[in-house]
């Protein structure tokens, strides 16, 4: 945990000072505390600080967002850009800016109705009764329909992409990768008050989902009624993908790894909820550096490129190598175990 | 509340007096009671369990045996609310269940499934702490209270040392206890349990059953649980149900209740019912087809059926 926050500002101080005009460290924090000169204050002011907060917000969001998921529906593969959550809010933000000629706001929230849509089209599809009363989705149903319907989307997206102009969609894919290079104040209010208001709600849930965790039948035994608490869990869940897609984009992978790496990190079997959330800060700030600096010949990239690169064979690699803990010392066993996993 | 008489004249299964720290002061618990009227339960509108009047003994232990499908699972989940009723209702302390925030009937009855699921990398003592989850609020966290009811439930299942040990990491015999103890942090009334001694070997069976008889002696916690063996089953109950399609067809003590009729008629087996040499209570030994047994089952079966 220390060490995750710790990582997190060497990569904020790093984005905010390096770059063709860099700024030392005592500038820097001189800067901040608003006794830059003018040049200081408009490099890392206006131009850098603006995107590290907006990185580090949808880090958070799109983490927390995965964590939730995959949690609630005890299964690894849950997560928004894999069940096609993000992937509708793509879809739907592609076809405001192709079809319907939206600017940047409506987009915004072209992409985030889209999310909800699809997230509900999902979870009734998914939706069981069970005789008894007991009616209630199963996780793996929930993953499937949801694979499903991330294939469909992106058969629109194709389509969509397919019949525009050709300058319209190269918009249009800019925007699909995911970049937080076009942060502004305004969009960043709308993050910070979107997390200001939802993750207080996670804090509050944040026991239920414990118990949740135990099963189905533990979770009604304890006081927690499975189905309504994982209703909510997940619709605070999608709110959250769906704010950081309409900010940012899809940036890959970020939901889907950031909590399996946040817990062989950590090596709890707790929620890992705000290690889940440094890693997903680290990721997404991390990238935009690596796009921004890290590239041969000075070609700049899209961060949601970068998040895809680098997030998805790190996770390969802590898989590969079994730190199951994560605390070096516990397991001895060469793979990771997880019985999460079990659906009954 | 009246302690139950003494289950075993066998010195070995007496029960040592245990005294939890601060777990429970004995005038505090109220002894509550679950009963079922014209209860009916199934899945899609199949019905397995029909029309079942029935009473839990208030601090005994109550064993439900029958074969397999015959309703015991269901009934339990019925009577943890975990299936809402076709028919009738089940009824704590006489109020609907189905109509009692969650969470209250959550400080009363617990129940432990067959396969509890746990998270990846939790700990005995974090597992066994989220049972106290139903005596916390939105903004009361874990209390030195809570601590102190887990410790206890922790010791009397004699988990302590496994406290900072991964679930995974331990035997079955263990993890059994250890979700015991999860279910004693929960601290109910009642509890019921779901085949708590599947996939155990004999000897962490009798671990697991003598521990719950000692919290039901020493705390008259009622318990009510499903059995497969029923040897064991008549050793440890208090009361017994034996089942058959969806029905109760046989219900009391295990002397009266587990009988070679009973025993034909809900398990289509013919057997000999002896006394347990170690408690006296009935002992069902099967004969199957290639072993009769030399004198009496011949006349129980009425015919030589020899290989």
């Amino acid at each position: 945990m220390i060490v995750l926050s710790g990582a997190v500002l060497v990569v904020a101080a790093l984005s905010l000072s390096v770059g063709s005009y860099s700024v030392a460290v005592p500038d820097l924090l001189r800067t901040l505390a608003g006794q830059g000169t003018g040049a200081e204050n408009f490099i890392v002011l206006t131009l850098r600080l603006p995107r590290l907060v907006l990185a580090l917000l949808t880090g958070v969001a799109f983490a927390l967002s995965g964590a939730l998921f995959q949690t609630v529906l005890r299964n690894p593969l849950a997560s928004p850009d894999i069940v096609g959550v993000t992937g509708g809010a793509s879809a739907a933000a592609v076809l405001g800016m192709l079809v319907l000629g939206f600017g940047s706001l409506a987009t915004a929230f072209a992409a985030f109705g889209g999310a909800i849509l699809v997230a509900t089209v999902i979870y009734l599809l998914a939706w069981r009764g069970r005789g008894g009363g007991t009616g209630g989705v199963a996780g793996y149903r929930f993953v499937l329909i949801g694979v499903g319907i991330a294939f469909m989307v992106q058969g629109l997206l194709g389509y969509l992409l397919s019949r525009a102009e050709l300058r319209d969609a190269q918009d249009a894919l800019t925007w699909l990768v995911g970049s937080v290079s076009g942060a502004a104040w305004p969009e960043i209010a709308v993050v910070a008050v979107g997390l200001a208001v939802l993750l207080p709600i996670v804090w509050m849930l944040a026991p239920r989902l414990r118990a949740l965790q135990l099963g189905d039948d533990l979770a009604t035994s304890l006081g927690v009624g499975a189905e309504r608490n994982r209703l909510g869990l997940l619709i605070v869940a999608v709110a959250l993908a769906a704010l950081g897609t309409a900010m940012v984009g899809p940036l890959a992978f970020v939901a889907f790894v950031s909590a399996p790496i946040a817990r062989r990190l950590v090596g709890t079997g707790g929620l890992s909820l705000v290690p889940s959330a440094l890693v997903g800060a680290l990721i997404v700030s991390a990238a935009d550096f690596a796009s921004q600096h890290l590239l041969p010949g000075g070609l700049q990239l899209p961060a949601g490129v970068v998040t895809g690169a680098i997030g998805a064979p790190y996770l390969l690699w802590l898989l590969a190598t079994g730190a199951a803990g994560g605390s070096g010392a516990g397991s001895t066993r060469g793979i990771p175990r997880d019985s999460t996993e079990g659906t009954r | 509340m009246t302690q139950p008489e003494p289950h075993a004249p066998d010195p070995q299964t007496a029960v040592p007096a245990f005294v939890g720290p601060a777990a429970a002061e004995p005038g505090d618990r109220t002894h509550h009671e679950l009963r079922t009227v014209a209860l009916g339960l199934g899945y899609d509108g199949v019905p397995i369990v029909t029309d079942l009047d029935l009473e839990i003994a208030v601090g005994r232990i109550t064993v439900i045996v029958g074969a397999n499908a015959s309703g015991k699972s269901t009934l339990l989940r019925g009577l943890a609310r975990l299936l809402t009723p076709q028919t009738g209702v089940v009824l704590l302390d006489g109020t609907d269940i189905a109509t009692i925030p969650g969470k209250r009937v959550a400080t009363v009855l617990g129940l432990l499934p067959q396969q509890p699921l746990a998270p990846e990398g939790i700990t005995v003592g974090e597992l066994v702490g989220r049972g106290r989850h139903p005596h916390q609020g939105w903004f009361r966290g874990t209390t030195a209270a809570d601590d102190a009811i887990v410790a206890d439930a922790l010791v009397r299942t004699g988990t302590l040392d496994l406290a900072a040990r991964r679930l995974e990491e331990l035997s079955g015999g263990q993890r059994q206890r250890v979700w015991i103890a999860m279910a004693l942090a929960q601290d109910t009334d009642i509890l019921l349990l779901d085949e708590p001694t599947s996939f155990l070997d004999v000897a962490h069976q009798i671990e697991v059953l003598d521990l719950l008889l000692e919290l039901n002696r020493t705390r008259g916690t009622t318990i009510v649980m499903v059995l497969h063996d029923l040897n064991l089953a008549a050793r440890y109950a208090d009361e017994m149900l034996v089942m058959r399609s969806g029905g109760i067809i046989a219900a009391g003590p295990p002397a009266d209740t587990l009988t070679v009729d009973v025993v034909r008629s809900a398990f289509g087996l013919d057997a000999l019912v002896i006394p347990d040499p170690v408690c006296g209570s009935p002992l069902v030994v099967p004969i199957g087809r290639f072993h009769p047994a030399p004198t009496a089952a011949s006349a129980i079966l009425g015919k030589a059926n020899l290989i």
